[in-house]
């Protein structure tokens, strides 16, 4: 495939791992925080090809598996209200409400339907005039500005049977809450979907304050391979600095108009993730412009009380503190046919990655 | 046009045509007797009467209920005559005779059936399988979304072939043959389903594989396991063969092939075409010394032109599956959890 096999073209990989080799000798513990990393690293078997002294770990790059159960609580209240269409990616069916989830719902009667795009929501709006459209917001700068974008049309076109419950987030609070936890990280590798919206400035804290480098990275093995490479070569040469592997798709700048898209609709708040808890201006709310399309403003619910997994070391897991193989529960309570944790729901989640890629290894 | 022709009856189906009357017999008639005739089904009994050829019997069933029932590359009865036939040959079995039962929404429209049913019995006919009986049932409108059949299948079996089906006898250093690129079945649906607004050339690999698997019977009888990687795709196939076994498989993803439509359509989605259904694919475990004869009788058919060695049976890390990744990493391939779903960040 052209543009693709170039990036998957063993004999650059062997060379990139040469030379990571030959130049590594501090051991260094590199963090990707992007979900499709996590999933490119386990499933071309990157770990099995670095050398002792890299380490690669995975952090809070799921939005799926950092959202609390609240959220899905909330989610199934609302999928319980008369004449209401429930819109969502995929990924947010299954994953376990304190009682239930969207699929049990859905399998008991409640109108939920798959979308691959926010305007797939609105035309399901467009079409069911006698019904209230939520669509699940849920991600970072790479589907916020959908929601964006949807609740911006929906404005224009005046829809008004259109709401979205968000659960959208930013990066950087995170990144900073693992360091100040505490957690060894040499260098981050930076989301490459996330930075294509939001340019690199956001990333300069860490070297300029913390000392960790970010290298933004691409999604195939030569891109994930120079990555580490470029951070490796920091660690060495104790130049912590924020660089673009991914170039071909990354702007220092990022994507102006999105980014404008995203500080017209929405505004920071508060939000809880799961292992790092409250940290503020992380999650997305709509501004007060477009506070008639917020469902948590419009409707009035029933919420259950949370409930969070016994045992579950999601949190642990998503801060890089343990691994899948540490929770007494991976393999055998928690799988993804049946999940306890979010991070096994999710293709992206760690757990999830490990169970399908790395088992046994 | 007067008369009981259902051509004259607004060109639907009623729910009249499932009552066992009239109307149910101007059905069978004119359309499942016009396309599936043969001396046992004319015969017209409650239950086809048949000789057996061999002394072991190999007999399956499978229900069908894709959506779209018409897609690239196929339909549902085209599909729905093919699986089951294939689950008979990668059994070890010749395929001899089919059942179908169709269960069909009042309203729909006749020409639509006419033209599921025809393209059943072309199938069976290039399969060298006589479709032997049959039942129709309608259902009111919105009881059964369009159509749904179900198929049941018998075959013939001869004793060297017995234990294809649960591969008894697959040993270390035995290689893995495929008959080609994978995905294009589960993709082209998906495409037809959810993509209207998109546009591919992908099509259905949906065929009756018993020809080609003759000819590996022939080539290599001593063919330890053969079997057809429909829902949950090859990777699901590989995990089964090496579930609960004293030996490993070891798969090289560079070898494996995937056609360019369905690997740029599975990278844009996020899925993975090892774990995308097929339906006229199967894998064939053969000696060592079998591979390279059974390749090229593979090869030599028009449905294994793309037919590769994708792996061997191996002694270590015993039940399960390890790939060579294409970047020469090395990961575990394991049974498809729940669905594939695409990618939200």
């Amino acid at each position: 495939m052209k543009y693709m096999d170039e990036y998957r073209d063993k004999r650059l990989v062997d060379q990139l791992v040469e030379r990571i080799r030959s130049l590594s000798r501090t051991p260094v513990q590199l963090m990707e925080v992007c979900g499709g990393h996590t999933m490119s690293i386990q499933k071309f078997g990157i770990p099995s090809l670095l050398p002792e002294t890299v380490r690669l770990v995975s952090g809070p790059g799921c939005p799926v598996c950092v959202t609390g159960r609240q959220f899905i609580d909330k989610a199934i209240a609302f999928a319980r209200l008369n004449d209401v269409i429930i819109t969502t990616f995929g990924d947010l069916i299954r994953v376990p409400g304190s009682t239930s989830s969207l699929e049990k719902e859905k399998a008991g009667g409640a109108d939920i339907r798959i979308v691959y795009s926010v305007l797939d929501a609105l035309q399901i709006a467009l079409d069911h005039k006698d019904k209230q459209v939520i669509f699940l917001g849920i991600g970072f700068e790479t589907t916020s500005p959908g929601s964006a974008a949807g609740i911006k049309k929906a404005a224009e076109l005046c829809i008004p049977n259109f709401f979205l419950y968000s659960a959208h987030k930013v990066m950087p609070p995170a990144m900073r809450a693992l360091i100040h936890e505490g957690i060894a990280i040499s260098g981050f590798i930076a989301p490459g979907h996330v930075s294509t919206i939001t340019g690199i400035a956001m990333y300069e804290e860490f070297p300029e304050t913390f000392g960790v480098g970010c290298v933004v990275s691409g999604f195939e093995p030569v891109d994930l391979l120079q990555a580490v490479l470029m951070l490796v070569e920091q660690v060495e040469s104790r130049r912590p600095k924020v660089e673009i592997q991914y170039k071909r798709a990354v702007r220092p700048e990022g994507n102006p108009k999105a980014l404008q898209l995203l500080r017209e609709v929405f505004e920071p708040q508060d939000d809880w993730w799961r292992g790092l808890g409250v940290l503020p201006g992380s999650g997305l709310k709509l501004k007060k412009a477009f506070q008639h399309f917020d469902a948590e403003n419009e409707f009035a619910i029933d919420v259950e009380e949370t409930r969070e997994e016994k045992g579950c070391i999601c949190g642990e897991v998503l801060k890089g503190l343990k691994q899948p193989g540490d929770c007494k529960l991976f393999g055998k309570a928690c799988t993804p046919s049946d999940p306890a944790g979010a991070c096994m729901v999710s293709n992206e989640g760690t757990c999830h990655a490990w169970y399908r890629y790395h088992r046994h290894g | 046009m007067p008369g009981t022709g259902i051509i004259a009856m607004d060109k639907k189906i009623l729910l009249g045509h499932g009552s066992g009357g009239k109307l149910s017999q101007t059905l069978i008639r004119e359309l499942f007797f016009k396309w599936f005739t043969n001396p046992v089904l004319n015969t017209q009994t409650d239950s086809a009467v048949l000789s057996a050829e061999a002394p072991h019997l190999a007999f399956t069933t499978d229900a069908f209920v894709v959506d779209p029932i018409f897609f690239p590359g196929g339909n549902i009865g085209k599909l729905s005559v093919a699986g089951t036939i294939n689950d008979l040959a990668v059994s070890g079995a010749t395929p001899a005779y089919l059942t179908a039962s169709f269960i069909i929404e009042e309203g729909f429209p006749f020409t639509e059936l006419e033209k599921i049913v025809s393209s059943m019995a072309q199938e069976a006919k290039e399969a060298g399988v006589q479709i032997v009986a049959g039942d129709t049932k309608i259902v009111n409108r919105g009881k059964c979304d369009k159509l749904f059949i179900t198929t049941s299948g018998v075959g013939w079996i001869g004793e060297p072939f017995l234990s294809v089906s649960t591969g008894k006898n697959v040993q270390p250093g035995d290689r893995i043959i495929i008959n080609g690129p994978v995905g294009d079945h589960g993709m082209a649906v998906l495409a037809a389903r959810e993509l209207t607004h998109f546009s591919t050339d992908i099509r259905s690999d949906c065929a009756c594989l018993n020809h080609i698997i003759q000819r590996v019977k022939v080539t290599c009888p001593e063919v330890r396991f053969m079997r057809d990687a429909t829902r949950g795709g090859l990777a699901t196939v590989l995990t089964e063969l090496a579930e609960n076994r004293p030996f490993g498989v070891e798969v090289d993803e560079s070898a494996i092939p995937v056609s360019e439509a369905t690997r740029g359509l599975c990278e844009l989605l996020g899925f993975d075409p090892l774990y995308v259904a097929n339906e006229g694919k199967f894998i064939a475990v053969v000696p060592l010394s079998e591979s390279d004869s059974v390749l090229s009788a593979m090869k030599d058919h028009p449905l294994g032109v793309q037919s590769a060695v994708i792996g061997q049976i191996v002694e270590h890390h015993a039940g399960h599956v390890w790939m060579n990744t294409s970047i020469g990493g090395k990961r575990m391939l394991d049974m498809l959890a729940g669905e594939q779903l695409p990618r939200i960040c």
